[in-house]
Order: C-alpha cells, then structure tokens, then sequence
C-alpha cells in the first residue's frame, strides 16, 4: 500500500471532504495552501490570531448550517478561548434542546518531546472528556488521520482533534481510496497474552517498541490504541484485559485526573474483568510538573520504551 | 424612508408583548412557579424592537443573559418561551436551558448566552455564513455595555471588520454592569467611539425611543445587506429592575436615577406619540394591550399545563445524530 505522512493524511482528508461537501469551510491563522488553491479564500479563510473569536465563529457558521473545520495549531491556544469551547460549543446542543446541530472540527495539536517549552507542550485529553459535548479523536498513524478526521467532518457535533506534534512527518500506509474510520472502536495494535497495554497517540508507537523488546525476553504484549477517547470503546479494553488479566496505560499527560485514571477505572468498575484482573493496573504518564524545556529534563518526564517495559514487568511481577 | 403608522403600531405591540411577558415572568418568578434566575428586559424594549423591526425573518441574531425582549421582538413563540421559564417539556429547550438560553433557530434566533461576551463570535460566524451564501441575509448580535470591555467585543469587531461581514454590533448600554457604573468601566463616553478603532462606523441612539433605533438600525442594516460591511449601534438605555429578579442581586442604583429614567418609558413615549399624532385611537391602544394580555395569559396556561420532562431526559440529547 502507499505510504503517506501524518500530515498529508490530513490533507487528504480535508481536501476529500471539501470536495465531497460545499458547506465544509475552514479557518486558522496560516493558510493551507494547497486547500486554499482549490477551494478559494473565501472558504479557507485565514483569520487573525482571535482564537475567541474564531473557534466561536466557527459555532455561528454551523448553526447556520455550514461544517466549519478550524486548526487551532497548538493545544496551549485553546485555552485563550475556552469559553467558546466549554460553555458554547459543547453546550449548545444539549443546552438549547437539540434545535440544531453543530458539525465543527477542532484540530489542535499536542504532546511534547520538541523543547518547545511548558506553554507549546500539553496533551490535555482529560480537561475535555469531562466536558460532555464534544468528541475527541487522538489519531496515531496516517491510515486514521485520513480516517478518522473524515468521519470528524461529517459528524454533527463538535470533534477535537487531538493531532501529535512528533507524528507530523511519520510515515504510515493510507489508501488512496475513499474509507473512514468510526468512532469509538479501538485499534488492536499488536497481539499479546501476557499483558494488555493501553496507549495513547505518540505512546502507541512507544508502546509498540517496549513490545517488540519485551518479546525477546519472552514477555507477550497486547498494545490498543483507543483512537478516539470520546466516544471510548471500553468493550474492547474490557476484552483485552479479561483475557491477559493485567493491565498497563501509557498517556503523555501529567498523571492526577487523567485519561489513564479514566482507562484504569474503566477496567477496575467492570466486576466482571475486575475478577480477572492478576494484577493491579499500572500507569506511565508524565509526572505532575508543566513539560520543562532543556532536553534532558524533558526526556525525564516523558514516558519512554524503558518505562514502559519497567511497568510491564510490574505488572507481571 | 419615513416610519409608516403600522410600523409605529408594531411596534408598540411587540414592546407590549416584552413589557407583559417580562411583568409576568417576574410575578411567577416571585411566586416560584419559575426557578433558577431570570433577567428583566423591562425599560430597553425599544432597542430589541426598534432592531429586529429591520430584521426579516432569515436574519440570524444572537442575544444574552437578558433575552427574552430579542426573542419575541424575532418571533419568537411566548407559549414556547414561558414554559421553557418553567422547565417544562414543552419549552423551547425541553427544559434544558431556561431563561437565559432560549434559542428559536426557526425564526434566526441562535440563542441567548449566559457568558458575557460570548455571543459575539457565534454572530460573527453567523454573518460569515451569511457572507459565503451570497444572498443579502444579516446577523445582529446584541450586548450590553459590560461585553464591550470583553476581549470577544475587540476580537469579533475586528474580524468583522476585516472581512467586511454583514453584521450589526447592538450594543445595549444600560449603564451598569450588575451595579458597576458604566461610567466606572469605561474610558471613553460613547461605546460607540470604538468603532473607530475597527474601522466601522459607530452610531449612538436614544435606545429608549424606538422610532429613532428602528431609524439608525434601519440605516445600518441597510448598509450591510449592500456588503459594505458591519456597523456598531450603541443604544443608551436603561434597565428598570435589579440586575436579576433573585434578592441575591442587591439594588445599589439611586432611586432618584431609576425613576428619571421611569418618566422616559420607552412605551409610555411611544404611546403618547401615536395619540398625539393621531396615528392610533386610545381604544385602540387599549385593545392591543388586552390582546397583549390576553396572548400572555395564554402562555403561562399553556405553561402551567405542560408536562415536566422525565428526570432521566437529562440524559439525552448531548450528542446529535
């Protein structure tokens, strides 16, 4: 199959959905070129650097019937304009009775790993999966960029798209031909016996390494990638973690409150795995400081292939 | 073009229809038939009237905390509105919004905002919309004087501006912000001043007398269905009520300055207009104000009558299918 980059899925994607919908328009502060090129200026707009006043026009343009996609660049921008995300457009759904719908993709990128420093670095899943509302993608390869950013268009309802820093130029095979991907179904990334290893963009591939290495010393590990954490396929984990009977959750973010927490409490709830559970579920996150500049620091505080094989073999001990 | 009577007529009895409706959801309020908080339009009737009376019914506003006055004066439906007042299935919302988030998207009406400021971006892509489709649709977004010192004022005048959107900026200045002074808050006299800054043209009016906010409005709107582009309209008004009906919201205004501005009835002025130019017959004002009444009356019925939702519909409706 051909081989894509993270960033030309993407691209893909967008521009298969413009030419599939008229009513797709985009915005962000740069333009893409190649979209803007085939689609007009008037389409793919550039704005200002207004992220209030974007991401909220963003929710004007879908009430008013078209499907707004708006890359927001940064995760950390977000945050100047978390009103129009939080109380407008995860809201306005429920809030206003159902009326109308509000197809927006949010595209946003996160993680760390580059020495941009604590205000360019953040994964913060966890603040928005407990703002019901909106659904969240976390693609981790070309194929479910392309796929699932097509299927965060054509939705009806608010999507973030939580898009890696460090995937950028990765490659991966993505057909070129028209597929998406739904929501809420896991990705079984390896096949494993031993131990179920949960992880999240960047950390699959983390996870995938520990795995390969774990293999030589004769340790079996099974590696899921959620893909989208709203909705979550929580059957899937459940699944995994009945048969291996352990359960380990790789997440950049800090560690207090975050997406792990909620993976592991996802299994431990369930009585029926919970029985089957050998041993105790163990986290590796970042620990709880903003991600620090100077690379060595960095590297500390981000999960890697040796933690993840530490966490493994603690949870076989 | 000169107001024509009817329109005059209209007027008045949309500005009824707001003074009634908020007259009776006070009382209701009072005797806790609704829950929650509501905020009185009472005294700036004339703005959302004078506004929406250039509106057709595909412009699309945006409204605030204190909405009920857009969204009758954008046709709204009062049966809808008072039983969303009183969380009932029936209401606009089924019950999920209340006073300060009722939305009629049928008539273009994108919702009240309970977040200060936040309305102004929606608009903005609103009127974008407007804009891509090509025709010579509006949007109008109103808010008060405390949304003008809200980053979302700058930004979205901003990106109007530059992008040349058909849009109205009605900034309803009642001079206080909860019981912060206007005044207080504010460096400059007129709101409307900072138009300048975003290259629009920038209009103050009596917001209390809606022939002359219909007039400026008129001039605006116009400007903007003809794409050249968006306008700030600072409408100096007055709110008769504290900040929310809930005792929780002290009065600290000067009495004196509530009454001043009680002798400037927005209705009471039109009202006296229409007789003196003879434009309408005291019975017949009397009429459309038992008509008023009598649409009011129907609406808390219609309310009182309708089914509360089931507790477990609060689970539903996050997500659209």
């Amino acid at each position: 199959m051909r081989e894509i980059t993270y960033a030309e899925a993407a691209a893909e994607a967008l521009r298969e959905e413009f030419r599939r919908d008229d009513r797709t328009v985009h915005l962000s502060t740069d333009a893409p070129l190649q979209l803007q090129k085939e689609f007009g200026r008037d389409r793919v707009r550039v704005t200002p650097i207004s992220e209030s006043a974007f991401v909220g026009a963003a929710i004007g343009l879908a009430g008013s019937g078209f499907r707004p996609v708006v890359n927001i660049r940064m995760a950390t921008f977000m945050f100047v304009a978390m009103d129009q995300f939080i109380n407008q457009a995860a809201k306005i759904t429920y809030m206003f009775g159902g009326q109308a719908r509000f197809p927006i993709v949010y595209r946003v990128s996160v993680g760390a790993g580059m020495s941009m420093a604590a205000q360019h670095s953040i994964s913060p899943y966890s603040m928005f999966m407990n703002i019901p509302g909106i659904k969240l993608i976390i693609p981790s390869t070309p194929y479910d960029m392309k796929g699932l950013l097509k299927t965060a268009i054509r939705d009806n309802n608010p999507v973030l798209s939580f898009e890696h820093t460090a995937l950028g130029q990765v490659k991966g095979e993505a057909p070129e031909e028209e597929y998406t991907i739904p929501f809420g179904k896991a990705a079984l990334r390896r096949q494993g016996s031993d131990v179920t290893v949960v992880a999240l963009a960047n950390m699959v591939h983390v996870a995938l390494e520990a795995a390969r290495e774990l293999e030589k010393e004769g340790v079996s590990v099974e590696v899921i990638d959620p893909r989208t954490l709203v909705p979550l396929d929580k059957a899937s984990i459940r699944e995994s973690v009945a048969r291996t009977g352990r359960l380990v959750v790789v997440d950049e973010a800090c560690q207090t409150g975050g997406a792990a927490a909620e993976i592991a409490s996802v299994v431990v709830e369930d009585s029926q795995t919970f029985k089957r559970l050998r041993s105790a579920p163990v986290r590796v996150c970042a620990p709880d400081v903003p991600i620090p500049y100077s690379p060595p620091m960095e590297k500390f505080v981000l999960p890697d292939k040796q933690r993840v094989m530490a966490a493994v073999k603690e949870a076989l001990k | 073009m000169p107001i024509e009577p009817q329109d005059l007529i209209e007027m008045y009895k949309t500005m009824l229809t707001i003074r009634r409706f908020e007259e009776r959801a006070a009382r209701e309020y009072e005797e806790r038939h609704i829950p929650g908080i509501v905020h009185s339009y009472i005294g700036q009737e004339a703005t959302a009237t004078g506004v929406c009376a250039n509106l057709r019914l595909d412009d699309r506003i945006v409204s605030t905390h204190r909405g009920h006055g857009h969204c009758i004066a954008k046709g709204a439906d009062l049966k809808r509105m008072m039983a969303e007042l009183y969380g009932r299935k029936t209401g606009y919302c089924k019950g999920k919004g209340g006073s300060m988030h009722i939305a009629d998207f049928s008539v273009g009406m994108l919702g009240a905002n309970g977040i200060v400021g936040a309305g102004l971006p929606i608009a903005v892509g609103a009127a974008m919309a407007a804009q891509l489709e090509g025709g010579d649709r509006v949007a109008a977004v109103f808010f008060g004087d405390g949304a003008c010192q809200e980053g979302t004022f700058h930004e979205s005048l901003n990106l109007a501006s530059i992008w040349k959107l058909p849009i109205v900026f009605v900034c309803e200045n009642n001079g206080y912000g909860v019981n912060t002074p206007a005044e207080y808050s504010i460096p400059v006299k007129d709101i409307a001043d900072r138009a300048a800054a975003y290259a629009m043209p920038g209009v103050v009016v009596d917001g209390n007398d809606a022939a002359a906010v219909y007039e400026a409005a008129g001039r605006v709107v116009k400007a903007a269905r003809a794409g050249k582009g968006p306008a700030l309209l600072e409408c100096k008004t007055y709110r008769w009520r504290r900040h929310a009906e809930s005792k929780a919201f002290a009065e600290l205004r000067p009495t004196g300055e509530i009454e001043a501005w009680k002798s400037r009835c927005p209705i009471a002025s039109l009202e006296r207009r229409l007789l003196e130019e003879g434009m309408a017959t005291g019975q017949e004002l009397a009429d459309i104000d038992s008509q008023v009444l009598a649409l009011i009356e129907e609406a808390v019925r219609f309310a009182e009558a309708s089914p509360w939702p089931a507790p477990e519909d609060a689970l539903e409706g996050v997500y659209s299918v």
